[in-house]
Parts: structure tokens; C-alpha cells; sequence
């Protein structure tokens, strides 16, 4: 199959936001859900969050950070090519219900899954609190559009030049501290982040969910390569999640079993910039 | 009588190391002397153990008289896939078991007979199927396996319009995902597919049924559906250690090898880790196909752990001999406690201990009880758990009324009808997992069973 590439834009240093023609997938789509993607034939298979969809057009719009060999030839794609595969959506959806508040903690390119994620909960009736997080002013993303479907949003950069000087836990510290009642904390960012989350949120027993990134293949449960633990059980991220509650999912696993393929990663980046010429 | 013609295989020594297939096939004063040696039964028992009914002592007789155009017409008369089967089918416990010349531990070589029907017809270029009238019927199938294909197909020439919907980017199910290209080359999938496309069935990839659709909106969209989703979702032991790096199951080993084409990494960009000591756990043809491909991919050391003994191996006879050949290490009677992981969290050992057989259990196997006290290490940094696959449950949600076993198989009745009118299931999402050609019998049937469904609508 191919699908096209109906937009490509690059939103900040090396964070691109892609349309995709995908009509079916537009369709069935739900916050929380994600898309396989390969390129073409030689390509591995990677998952990328569904951030928004529309229905009426038939696109799925993905974004994307440059991390190695497959995300940076993607990059380099442009409106009007194609991707030879687009499967999705898949994942079990986020349980979106009317809770009262929730708080959405979004993390550099993590800002991207929790976009939908807010919209839904505002939908559906939450007071919707939303602290976004990146290295620096020049590397946020979605700052409007959060803004518009929260009903208050908090920037932090690690830098200071932007908002908060400092990280998104300290906020939500502060913000639990306060005595703000939250019903809920929906974490999503890099494993490192979730974590601390996690941490934060625990001695005040707030529910806290996290959306889980092993490293995946199918996205159908058929290989059990994203297994994560959870409560000291063994759950494959791409059926049973990938959202689970933080407070019991082994970190420790999950970033170890990211790194698994360190230095096949670093020889196919080599073979990549070989081949293209370098950074693009 | 003449011997059994042996098939001509590569060296071991050669084939260890690399991906090309094993078994080369007859040449045709093989296949010919083999045909002879068939007594044209009048009462041909080898035909009850071929579950699509191909009629052996025809398709042989052509092949006798070196009309091999008409013996492959013969085969495909029934069989959508004779490549596949001739390779791959367990023979020895079907239609060679029923060969009466079987009882002298001589059977004619059906399935090599087969593949070499098939083989000249592929060298020759594949005959154009006939195109029938249309039954203006829209049926869907879900999963590309042996299963859906045969379904599709039987479907297809009864004039029906027939839709597969497939979750993988490539058709074929385990014949593309799981069976190593040694055992059968990827191309040959590839040309039984389209020899299916040629019969008009419409194959959508990167379509999974669950989520994109659910069963409930096919049902309101076609005439009939039959689901062939199969048993891909794999069983770990639950033993310590089964998450460390290096630990995987045989269907993310074997997919990384086949679908995404790891043994050509760096060219293709799925890795895979080469491990050079490496355990698989299991002794069945997943087993087998995940050690030798572990080899192929340059391990000093490949063995197999198993918990029961040789006379027990489910594996086909054939891969067994072929494995052993290869250097591959059979450790029976032995089962792993343990997992052990460096300060990486990387495999560095299992720990197994010894197995006796006992009493017989329900399966009519002797149970393997273990020996107390025999626990052992054995070295190896990749592990590879090959103990067994479930249905994947993804085609029940959004699939309202279809009833399951507590094993998580589909509910049919003799005709191969699930518990939703309209709606027929089969191969391993039903018997859980078990060979290509019971899947594609099953195919078979439920196409019958549709195309009889759909006549008195
Ligand atoms: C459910 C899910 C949703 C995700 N959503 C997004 C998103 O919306 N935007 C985004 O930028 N990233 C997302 N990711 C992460 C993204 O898939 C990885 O960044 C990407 O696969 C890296 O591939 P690469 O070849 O560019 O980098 P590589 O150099 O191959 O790897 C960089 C790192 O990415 C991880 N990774 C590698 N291969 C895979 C794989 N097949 N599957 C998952 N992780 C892998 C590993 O930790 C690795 O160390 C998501 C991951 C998951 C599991
Ligand atoms: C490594 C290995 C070696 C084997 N060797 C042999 C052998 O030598 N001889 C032999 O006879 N048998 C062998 N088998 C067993 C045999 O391959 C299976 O019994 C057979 O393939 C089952 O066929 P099937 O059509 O039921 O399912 P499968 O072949 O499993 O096909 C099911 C298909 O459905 C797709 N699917 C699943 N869920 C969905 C969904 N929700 N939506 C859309 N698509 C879906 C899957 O992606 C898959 O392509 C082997 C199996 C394995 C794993
Ligand atoms: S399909 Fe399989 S069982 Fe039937 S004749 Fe061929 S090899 Fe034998
Ligand atoms: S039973 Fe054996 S000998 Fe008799 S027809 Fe069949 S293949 Fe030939
Ligand atoms: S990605 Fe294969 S089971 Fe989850």
C-alpha cells in the first residue's frame, strides 16, 4: 500500500508535523491510540502518537522529533511523497471520562500525544490544567493549540528562557502542593520524565497515567517485543497500553530494554548520513 | 523395488551459514522415477490423509507420463498452494503415512512430487485462472495466512467478490512472517498470493480488523465474513528473567528475521542481536526455524532445550534431521527454571534443570516431571522462547456475540460456522496453533459453507 503525504512542516529544531492520507484510519482513530509507519521496503517499522485527525479530509497528522535513522529520513520527506505503510489506529484508547480535574504533563515531543488527549478531556467536561515542558523557548511545541483547549496552561524550559526556569515536576509539585484537588495526572514524554512524575505524584496518591514507548514492531500484540512490566506483570505495551498507571510500571525495564539496540542504531545513522549527505 | 529418491539438499556445512534454501527439489528423472515407484491404487488410502483431498495417483500418473502441465492442473483443481504444501506440510503423519507402501517405511514421496509440480509450473509461468460469472456477493476475509488465502481463493472461483484484510504489511501470515526463507523462499509466497490476486480476491494490507474496523461494521458492509487471524500471540514461561535484553519470543525473533529482513541489517534497518551463544526453548517447528536461523545469523553455539524427549519432538521429522546436521544441539529432557542477566540486564545464562517422563497426561504424551537437585547453567546471551502461541484477541472487541473458548479460540460447528450467522472461522484462531494444511482445510470448508450460506439468500 502508499500513502501520501498531504503536508510537512517543520514546527521547531528538528520536530516536524506530518499529514497523512489515511482516510480509514482518520475514521476510527481515538486520543491515546498510535500509527505504525515504514517508510519503504528497507525500512524498520516505527510508532508514532496519532496527534489529531480529520475526518472530513481523511488526514492523520503525526509529529515527530529526529531521534536517529528512520526519524530523520523522514524528515527529509516532503508534501506529495509517500509513506509505503500506515497501519493503525492501534493501542487500547485513553479512558477519557468526566473526572472533575486533570492535570496533563507533556514533555518535549510528548507535548504532541497529549494534545489530543486534552481536547477530549475538555470535552467531556474536566477542568483541564496543562503543563508543557521543553529545553528551551525555540524547542516548544503546540503552545497555542494547548492553550486553546486548556483552561490553564503552565510553560516550564529547563533554560529559563520561557516560562518556568526548571522542569514540568516542579509545577506539578507546586500545584499539588497548593492544594489544587486533582483527580487525575496524565504524564507523556520521555521515560526519564515519566518517571520523576511518577515520583511526584505518589506520596499525594494521585492517579497517574503514562504512556508507555518500548520499542515495537507489529503494534498488534504478535511479537511481544514491548513488553513492559506493570505491577510486577508482564504487559505488552502495543494491545494492553500504551497508557498505564505509573505508579506501577518498572522504569527501570523499560529504559533499559529501549537501549537494546544501541549500536545497530549508531551503524544505521552512519549508513544514513553516508548515503544523504549528512545533516539535512 | 525402487528406494524412496532421496532429496538432493546443500551441504551442511554450506547451508549453515547462509539463508538459501535447504532443499533443492527433484530433477526431472527424479520425479519420474519416483512417480513410477506409485502402484496406482485402486482405493488410493494416501488421499485420506491430505486434508484438501488432492487426488494423489493422478497428479503422480501425469508426472509419470512427463505430463507435468496436467498434474499441476490436477493439484491446483483443490490446492490454492501446492508450492508451500510440497515443502512445508508434515507429510510423514498425512498423506505419506496413508501410502500403503508406507508399512515398509518406503511411501512415495508426495509432497516432494508436489512441490515439483509446482516448482515447473513457476519456472514455466503460472496458467491464468478462468474468470467466472459473478454472484454480485461480497465476502471478507480477515488474515492472509494459508487459512484466509484458501478461503479467498475457493470463494473467488465460486464468483463471489472476495475482500482480505490483512494487518501486516505483506500477505502470507506464518508462510511470510514465520517459516524461514531456507524452508520457504519468500518469493514462492509471493506468487501464490498473486496467483490468488489473478483470481479476482482484492488483498488490503495494513488493515487490522479490531481496530480500523471491528467485526460488527464488516458484518453491516459484506455478505459474509471468514476470520483466519490464526495464533500469533506467544506464550512466555513466566520463569525470572524473561525480560532481560536478549530474551525473545520465537515470533519477534522469526518476524524480525523474515517480514523485516534483520539477517540483511544494516542494508534493511531492523536490527536483530547475533548472538553467539544461543538457548531455544521448545521443540516444535518454531523451535527448529528459530535455532537454525540464530545459526545462519553467525552464532558459535545453537541449542535446543526441550523438556520431554526425541521420540516426543513435535517438529517434522525432516527439519529435525536437518537441524542436527546443521550442528544444532539437542538438550532433551531438559526445562529452564531461570534466566540469568549481567550487570546490563543482558542474558547471560539459563538455568535448567533435568526432566524424566512420567504418567501419561491428558494429551496422551508422558509428562515430564523434573529430576531434584539437577539444576544447571548453560551460557548464552540470546534466549529464544519458542513454548507455544494464543489466538491474538484483538478480533473480538467491537465483534458482538462471537463466542470463545476460555483458550481464546473461536466457537464453530462442524461446517466451520462461529456462533454469528454469516460468519465462519478457521486454521489456528480455531484449533490453535497447528499446520498450514489444517488451516487450509478449514479454509476450504468455511468457503463451502459460505458459498452454500449465500446461495439461499
Ligand atoms: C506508542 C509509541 C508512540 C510514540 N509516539 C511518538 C511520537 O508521537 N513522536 C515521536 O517523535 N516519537 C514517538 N515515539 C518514539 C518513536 O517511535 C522513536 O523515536 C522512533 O522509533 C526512533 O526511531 P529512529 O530510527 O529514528 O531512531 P533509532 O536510532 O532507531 O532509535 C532511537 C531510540 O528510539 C527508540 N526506538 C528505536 N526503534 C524503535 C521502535 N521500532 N519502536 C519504538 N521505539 C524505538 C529506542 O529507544 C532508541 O534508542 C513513540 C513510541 C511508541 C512506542
Ligand atoms: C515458525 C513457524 C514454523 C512453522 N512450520 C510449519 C511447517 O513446517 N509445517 C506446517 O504445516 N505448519 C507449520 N507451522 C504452523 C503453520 O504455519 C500454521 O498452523 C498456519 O500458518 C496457520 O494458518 P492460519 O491461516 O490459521 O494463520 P496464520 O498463518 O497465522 O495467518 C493469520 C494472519 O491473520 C493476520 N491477522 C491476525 N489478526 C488480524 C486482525 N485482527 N486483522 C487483520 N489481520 C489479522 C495475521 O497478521 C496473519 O497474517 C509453523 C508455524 C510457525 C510460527
Ligand atoms: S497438500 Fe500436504 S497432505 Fe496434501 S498431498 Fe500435498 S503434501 Fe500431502
Ligand atoms: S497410496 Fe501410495 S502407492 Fe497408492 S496411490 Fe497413493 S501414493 Fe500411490
Ligand atoms: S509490538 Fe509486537 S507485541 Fe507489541
Amino acid at each position: 500500500m502508499s500513502y501520501s503525504i498531504v503536508e510537512k512542516r517543520d514546527m521547531v529544531h528538528q520536530v516536524h508535523l506530518m499529514k497523512v492520507l489515511a482516510p480509514d484510519v482518520a475514521r476510527a482513530a481515538k486520543p491515546g491510540q498510535f500509527v505504525i509507519i515504514r517508510i519503504d521496503e528497507q525500512s524498520e517499522r516505527i510508532p508514532l502518537t496519532i496527534a489529531d485527525c480529520n475526518v472530513t479530509d481523511g488526514s492523520v497528522t503525526i509529529i515527530f522529533q529526529e531521534m536517529g535513522k528512520t526519524t530523520k529520513q523522514l524528515a527529509t520527506l516532503k508534501g506529495g511523497e509517500e509513506l509505503q505503510d500506515f497501519v493503525g489506529p492501534l493501542g487500547t484508547p485513553s479512558e477519557i471520562d468526566k473526572l472533575g480535574t486533570v492535570v496533563l504533563v507533556g514533555g518535549g515531543v510528548g507535548v504532541a500525544p497529549s494534545y489530543p488527549q486534552a481536547k477530549a478531556y475538555k470535552e467531556a467536561g474536566n477542568k483541564v490544567i496543562t503543563i508543557i515542558g521543553a529545553r528551551s523557548e525555540n524547542l516548544l511545541i503546540l503552545e497555542e493549540e494547548m492553550r486553546a483547549v486548556s483552561d490553564e496552561l503552565i510553560v516550564c524550559t529547563d533554560d529559563g528562557t520561557k516560562g518556568h526556569h526548571g522542569f514540568v515536576t516542579d509545577v506539578l509539585q507546586k500545584l499539588l502542593q497548593s492544594g489544587e484537588h486533582v483527580d487525575r495526572v496524565v504524564a507523556i514524554g520521555p521515560p526519564i520524565m515519566m518517571r520523576a512524575v511518577a515520583g511526584v505524584t505518589k506520596p499525594f496518591g494521585t492517579q497517574t497515567i503514562v504512556s508507555l514507548n518500548p520499542i515495537m514492531i507489529d503494534g498488534t500484540g504478535m511479537c511481544g517485543g514491548c513488553r513492559v512490566s506493570v505491577d510486577g506483570k508482564t504487559k505488552f505495551a502495543c494491545v494492553d497500553g500504551p497508557e498505564f498507571d505509573a505508579h506501577k510500571v518498572d522504569f527501570n525495564l523499560l529504559m533499559n530494554r529501549l537501549a537494546v539496540y544501541r549500536d545497530e542504531e549508531g551503524i544505521s545513522m552512519k549508513r544514513h548520513e553516508c548515503t544523504c549527505g549528512g545533516e539535512q | 523395488m525402487a528406494a524412496r529418491q532421496p532429496m538432493p539438499l546443500q551441504e551442511s556445512e554450506v547451508r549453515r551459514r547462509n539463508f538459501n534454501e535447504v532443499a533443492l527439489g527433484y530433477t526431472e528423472e527424479q520425479a519420474v522415477a519416483e512417480a513410477d515407484r506409485c502402484l496406482q491404487c485402486k482405493d488410493p488410502k494416501c488421499v485420506q490423509g491430505c486434508p484438501v483431498n488432492i487426488d494423489i495417483p493422478a497428479f503422480i500418473a501425469s508426472i509419470a507420463e512427463r505430463d507435468f502441465d496436467e498434474a499441476i492442473r490436477t493439484i491446483k483443481l483443490t490446492n490454492a498452494l501446492p508450492a508451500v504444501c510440497g515443502r512445508v506440510c508434515p507429510q510423514e503423519v498425512q498423506c505419506e503415512e496413508y501410502c500403503v507402501l508406507a508399512k515398509k517405511g518406503q511411501p512415495i514421496a508426495i509432497g516432494r512430487l508436489e512441490r515439483f509440480a509446482a516448482d515447473h509450473e513457476s519456472v514455466k509461468g503460472v496458467e491464468a485462472p478462468q474468470k467466472v460469472k459473478p454472484t454480485g456477493k461480497h465476502v471478507a476475509v480477515v488474515g492472509s495466512g494459508p487459512a484466509g488465502l484458501t478461503a479467498a481463493a475457493d470463494l473467488a472461483k465460486a464468483g463471489h467478490s472476495v475482500t482480505i484484510f490483512e494487518s501486516l504489511h505483506e500477505p502470507g501470515g506464518v508462510l511470510t512472517y514465520g517459516i524461514p526463507e531456507f524452508r520457504l523462499p519468500k518469493a514462492i509466497v509471493r506468487q501464490e498470493v498473486e496467483y490468488i490476486k489473478q483470481l479476482g480476491v482484492d488483498i488490503k494490507v495494513d488493515y487490522v480488523i479490531g481496530r480500523i474496523k471491528t467485526l460488527d461494521e464488516l458484518r453491516g458492509e459484506f455478505d459474509a465474513v471468514f476470520l483466519g487471524t490464526g495464533a500469533g500471540l506467544p506464550n512466555f514461561m513466566g520463569i525470572e528473567g524473561e525480560n532481560l535484553n536478549g530474551v525473545y519470543s520465537a515470533n519477534e525473533f522469526l518476524t524480525r528475521v523474515n517480514l523485516m529482513k534483520a539477517f540483511r541489517f544494516p542494508e534493511y534497518d531492523t536490527p536483530i542481536k547475533r548472538g553467539k551463544k544461543v538457548i531455544v526453548v521448545g521443540g516444535g517447528n518454531v523451535a527448529m526455524d528459530a535455532a537454525r536461523c540464530a545459526l545462519r545469523l553467525g552464532a558459535d553455539e545453537v541449542s535446543i532445550v526441550y523438556r520431554r524427549g526425541e521420540d516426543e519432538l513435535p517438529a517434522r521429522r525432516e527439519e529435525v534431521e536437518n537441524a542436527k546436521e546443521e550442528g544444532i544441539i539437542f538438550r532433551l529432557l531438559t526445562n529452564p527454571v531461570r534466566i540469568l542477566g549481567d550487570d546490563k540486564m543482558s542474558a547471560k545464562s539459563v538455568e535448567c534443570i533435568r526432566m524424566e517422563l512420567g504418567e501419561p497426561d491428558a494429551s496422551g504424551r508422558r509428562r515430564p516431571v523434573s529430576v531434584k537437585g539437577s539444576e544447571h547453567q548453560i551460557e548464552a546471551d540470546t534466549v529464544i522462547i519458542a513454548i507455544g502461541t494464543s489466538p491474538n484477541p484483538i478480533i473480538f472487541s467491537g465483534s458482538g456475540g462471537l463466542e470463545s473458548t476460555p483458550k481464546g479460540t473461536i466457537v464453530v460447528d462442524d461446517s466451520a460456522m462461529s456462533s454469528l450467522p454469516g460468519v465462519c472461522a478457521g486454521g489456528d484462531v480455531v484449533t490453535g496453533a497447528a499446520t498450514v494444511i489444517s488451516a487450509m482445510g478449514a479454509g476450504k470448508l468455511a468457503a463451502q459453507t459460505i458459498h452454500d450460506y449465500l446461495s439461499k439468500q
